[in-house]
């Protein structure tokens, strides 16, 4: 790639977004809006090799877009196309004519951005095509750099994405940020969202892809996005706390073959102080807000106590366990109970664990996780029955899919017998 | 990936303390860095002559206090963003609202930069 055509492509992701948001609220059509852009872009790759930058180049992809539409619009034969589609069209070509992008006011352009995600993650959509919408659109990610980075093929993702922006236009979801109880209502698919980018890039091993380790960074980027331009909603500052805690501990989590390091067992030396720092705040901002924290919000106090703790034994294993009860309580889960098994195993001794264990023994979503005998092996193993915990490391053995996990298990049982 | 931007505010010590004018305008700017959720960290620093600088010589530390005649350029300030290339970042520090001075951007170090004995002795020294 030439430097010319890198310096676009930076000035471009950094427009994007903003760019497919304030054509979208002028055409109500996230597709339309996305084809209008890429046009701009074109013409970017055109002419600024030769002319340079220009000073403002978001006013000038906003400009040449609107330019590029009017000319569309006016070039497709009228008679062709239906009623609605011609007033459609009739009335954003009015609108951007009308409209006068510099002068629109910064908040203004806060809530195109807004709108944009909240259309992205559409609960109408699949989890699958609101991911690949999101990254395209909001992230300015290409159709390839998506599938690398959900291992999937590019055809699939361009079907996805095709889709996704089919379904919006035929349900005419209006292009706009929610408000009050609707708000409340749709905040949490696109918090979602934003957590299942960051996970992807989490579950990718430090040798793989940048475009999959990136996905974190990605994650984070728009997680604060989102809680910078909703300030009072305490759950996007709760996801942001969460993600930024998670991501303090990324260098720390693989070994130098990749291998995963468990939490306890990690260097915390090598947890990153700036992003624990930074999580802390948000986590602060959460709790400041009225009313009971919400799921993220928890997840984050609980990443929260470990990352205070500067050495492994120092932590409040007490406060961790209630955390885990009011997560409990708010979404149920058999892994929040097996966390909180852990937890109270380590804050009140074995026993407390093992009851708790004993109360979802017979949970379907468990009965082949091998999590559960492992959790229980420990505890038993802690509480002296040696022999039980013995059978349970076998037992879980049997049932995990991971090569190494296995070996180690199978270790643990045999210094046991 | 990170980038330390550095100002060099290409101004004299006296001028140090900057004018609400300018102050709003990097204040809209850092604003800015801020909602595209790429800002980590940033501070702004006090003249030199409230620092001071530590020197060595083969191994030897000499201390010196400000002002520093010699030192051309100082630095004013920094923001410490993430980036997805050396480009954006670029792009990003040439939207400061800058009249006379210089930006310099740098990536930041990771760890799988280093090559594998340094890597090791990171691990050696730092890790456990």
């Amino acid at each position: 790639m030439t430097e010319a055509k890198r310096a676009i492509e930076a000035v471009w992701r950094i427009e994007s977004a903003r760019l497919v948001a304030g054509l979208a609220r002028m055409v109500q059509d996230v597709g339309l809006a996305e084809d209008l852009a890429q046009d701009a872009l074109v013409a970017a790759l055109e002419r600024w090799p030769a002319t340079g930058v220009p000073d403002n180049p978001g006013a000038w992809l906003m400009a040449t877009a609107k330019n590029r539409a009017i000319d569309r619009m006016r070039r497709q034969a009228t008679y062709e196309r239906k009623q609605e589609q011609i007033a459609r069209e009739t009335g954003a070509l009015f609108a951007m004519e009308r409209s006068d992008f510099e002068a629109a006011a910064d908040d203004e352009i806060g809530d195109d951005l807004l709108a944009l995600i909240f259309t992205c993650c559409h609960p109408l959509l699949s989890r699958e095509a609101r991911v690949a919408l999101t990254l395209r659109l909001l992230g300015g990610l290409t159709t390839p750099e998506i599938a690398r980075a959900f291992l999937t093929s590019e055809a699939t993702i361009a079907q996805r994405l095709v889709r996704a922006k089919k379904a919006l236009r035929e349900a005419r979801v209006p292009f706009e940020a929610p408000r009050g109880a609707e708000l409340d209502e749709r905040l949490p698919s696109v918090l979602e969202v934003v957590y299942l980018v960051f996970n992807e890039g989490y579950a990718a091993s430090g040798g793989e892809d940048w475009v999959r380790r990136d996905l974190c960074e990605e994650a984070l980027r728009l997680g604060r996005i989102l809680a910078e331009r909703s300030p009072r909603e305490p759950e996007a500052h709760g996801l942001v706390a969460l993600l930024e805690i998670q991501g303090s501990r990324l260098a720390a989590r693989h070994g130098p073959g990749g291998e995963p390091i468990l939490l306890l067992d990690q260097d915390r030396g090598r947890w990153d102080p700036l992003l624990i720092v930074r999580g802390l705040r948000a986590l602060e901002r959460a709790e400041s807000l009225p009313g009971a924290l919400g799921p993220y919000s928890l997840q984050a106090a609980i990443a929260a106590s470990h990352a205070r703790a500067i050495r492994a034994e120092e932590t409040d294993w007490v406060k961790i366990a209630a955390l885990y009860e009011a997560l409990a309580q708010i979404q149920p889960s058999p892994i929040v109970d097996l966390n909180r098994a852990v937890a109270l195993g380590m804050a009140f001794g074995p026993e407390a664990g093992l009851e708790l264990l004993d109360q979802i023994q017979g949970e379907p979503a468990l009965a082949n996780n091998h999590l559960l005998p492992s959790v229980r092996g420990d505890l038993l193993k802690k509480a002296g029955r040696n022999e039980e915990a013995a059978s349970e490391f076998k037992r879980a053995a049997e049932l995990t899919a991971n090569e190494r996990e296995r070996e180690l298990l199978l270790a643990r049982a045999e210094t046991l017998a | 990936m990170r980038f330390m931007m550095f100002m060099y505010p290409g101004i004299e010590e006296k001028d140090w303390t900057p004018t609400a004018e300018a102050v709003e305008a990097m204040s809209r700017y850092n604003e800015e860095l801020r909602k595209a959720g790429m800002l980590l960290s940033l501070d702004g620093l006090r003249p030199p002559s409230d620092g001071g600088v530590v020197s060595f010589a083969d191994g030897e530390a000499t201390i010196t206090d400000g002002p520093f005649a010699e030192a051309k350029e100082v630095v004013g300030g920094y923001w410490l963003i993430q980036a997805r290339s050396k480009e954006e970042a670029l792009e990003w520090a040439s939207r400061c609202p800058g009249e006379n001075c210089r930006i310099e951007v740098r990536q930041v170090f990771e760890r799988e930069d280093f090559p594998q004995d340094v890597q090791d002795a990171l691990e050696e020294n730092f890790g456990g």
